[in-house]
């Protein structure tokens, strides 16, 4: 037991060494190495290039010499620290998966040649070399690749949260009047959190009529006509009228296929229409006051 | 009837089903649909793409270009390995629906298309096959 850790540590001494004797030419060779990989999408000076690389095998350096042999353990923190930040950083720069996890797998061939070079005594211990160096720099790489997937998917949920809000504004039109324009694809929980909105607007500006503006929605499926008559229920419930406004010739005919019923549901072809319609059930109508102005326009 | 072009897409998440939606429009109007057909053909495929994902578990979605006797058209597969349809004729009865849905989407793309083609087993999968002329 104490023989093979110490067989351990000496072979990882002398990837150590060779880290730290060469480190000046062996990072020569991988920038290098890593300059063919990187494309120019993931925009990276070379300064930066060079200092996170001139880091990166001084970490390691000091990580092989603590003779760990996992990388999992206390003494690999520092590199594992350093990789996870490189990774989250490319993944929201926009780096691909393979030139993030390159940064790792590039250092392989620079290295293996200088562990194959002079100052090793024999092939076998060439060889046993460059294996352990390998199963460090594959775990490494696989580290950076997973944080880099998880960073995608922050960013991604991220966005989607940020466009879930950005989806659902509702706007007063006039007292009394509110208008939920829809815009793109009426997921689930995109409906959820708009009809949320509209209800809770409803109740504080204590309106009379909803309009369900559709105009930015291209494609109605029953699964949207669903949504919609949930949402328009909903608005029932809460005391007041719906207008869905929004529904062009060709989604009318589409629906009229689909079987769809809309029910005793008030459909206009524009938020103008929808509008108008608002202000005559609250009461209200629109006049021109002087119709000159028109006439000369 | 010759194919001009040919597509296939996966249809795995929801994403997909979009992705479809948006991939078959341009077909359309590369096709020269009319804004009409444009729709229905969209809004056919977006239930048919969502049944292969809700019902068949996820599958692919063939999306071809084609030309027969100097019409041209969109001829659109759907495919899954899923549970199959024990009762096609059931399933294709507007309101029946073994989920939550409305159980108007088999019917309403039957409606939507000029030709309709099922076929299923259960055990074994399904394939939707539609064709919208110009
Ligand atoms: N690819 C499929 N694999 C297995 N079963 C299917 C498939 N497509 C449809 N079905 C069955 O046919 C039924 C009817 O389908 P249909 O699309 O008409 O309604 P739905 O999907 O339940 O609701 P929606 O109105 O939202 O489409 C489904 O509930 C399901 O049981
Ligand atoms: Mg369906």
């Amino acid at each position: 037991m104490a023989d093979t850790s110490r067989a351990a540590r000496s072979e990882s001494g002398r990837i150590a060494r060779v880290l730290e004797q060469d480190s000046a030419n062996l990072l020569e060779a991988w920038i290098a190495a890593q300059s063919k990989v990187l494309s120019a999408r993931g925009s990276i000076s070379a300064n930066e290039l060079r200092s996170q690389s001139r880091e990166f095998i001084s970490l390691l350096q000091k990580a092989i010499a603590s003779g760990a042999s996992s990388v999992d353990g206390p003494d690999w923190d520092d590199v594992r620290g350093f990789l996870a930040d490189l990774s989250k950083s490319r993944a929201i720069q926009g780096f691909s998966p393979r030139e993030t996890a390159m940064f790792v797998f590039s250092l392989k061939e620079p290295l293996f040649e200088r562990l194959g070079a002079a100052a090793n005594p024999d092939a076998d211990t060439r060889t046993t070399d460059v294996w352990n160096a390998s199963l460090i720099l594959d775990e490494l790489g696989i580290y950076t690749t997973e944080v880099y997937q998880k960073s995608r998917e922050q960013l991604i949920s991220r966005q989607q949260q940020d466009l879930l809000e950005l989806s659902t504004p509702v706007v007063k039109l006039w007292d009394g009047i509110l208008a939920l324009p829809m815009v793109g694809t009426l997921d689930s929980s995109r409906t959820q959190v708009a009809m949320e909105s509209l209800l809770q607007r409803i109740v504080e500006t204590g309106s009379d009529v909803a309009i369900l503006d559709i105009t930015g929605v291209p494609t109605v499926d029953t699964l949207t006509a669903q949504h919609l008559l949930k949402t328009v229920n909903a608005v029932h419930l809460m005391g007041a009228e719906c207008i869905i406004s929004g529904i062009r010739p060709q989604i009318a005919q589409t629906i009229v296929h689909l079987g769809v019923e809309l029910g005793d549901v008030v459909t206009k072809a524009s938020l103008a229409d929808a509008f108008r319609l608002a202000l005559s059930r609250t009461g209200r109508t629109v006049t021109r006051i002087d119709a000159h102005v028109n006439d000369r326009a | 009837m010759t194919v001009l072009r040919c597509e296939i897409v996966p249809v795995r998440s929801q994403q997909d089903v979009v992705a479809v939606r948006q991939s078959v429009r341009s077909l359309a109007v590369a096709q020269g649909l009319s804004l009409v057909d444009q729709t229905k053909v969209v809004t056919a495929a977006s239930e048919l793409a969502r049944n292969t994902l809700d019902h068949g578990g996820g599958g692919t979605a063939r999306l071809e270009a084609v030309i027969d006797n100097g019409r041209t058209g969109l001829r659109l597969t759907f495919e899954d390995r899923g549970p199959g349809i024990k009762d096609v004729d059931l399933a294709l009865t507007d309101g029946f629906t073994t989920g939550n849905g409305l159980g108007l989407g088999l019917g309403g793309a039957k409606r939507l298309s000029n030709e309709f083609d099922l076929w299923s087993r259960a055990g074994e999968g399904t394939r939707v096959t539609i064709t919208r002329w110009r």
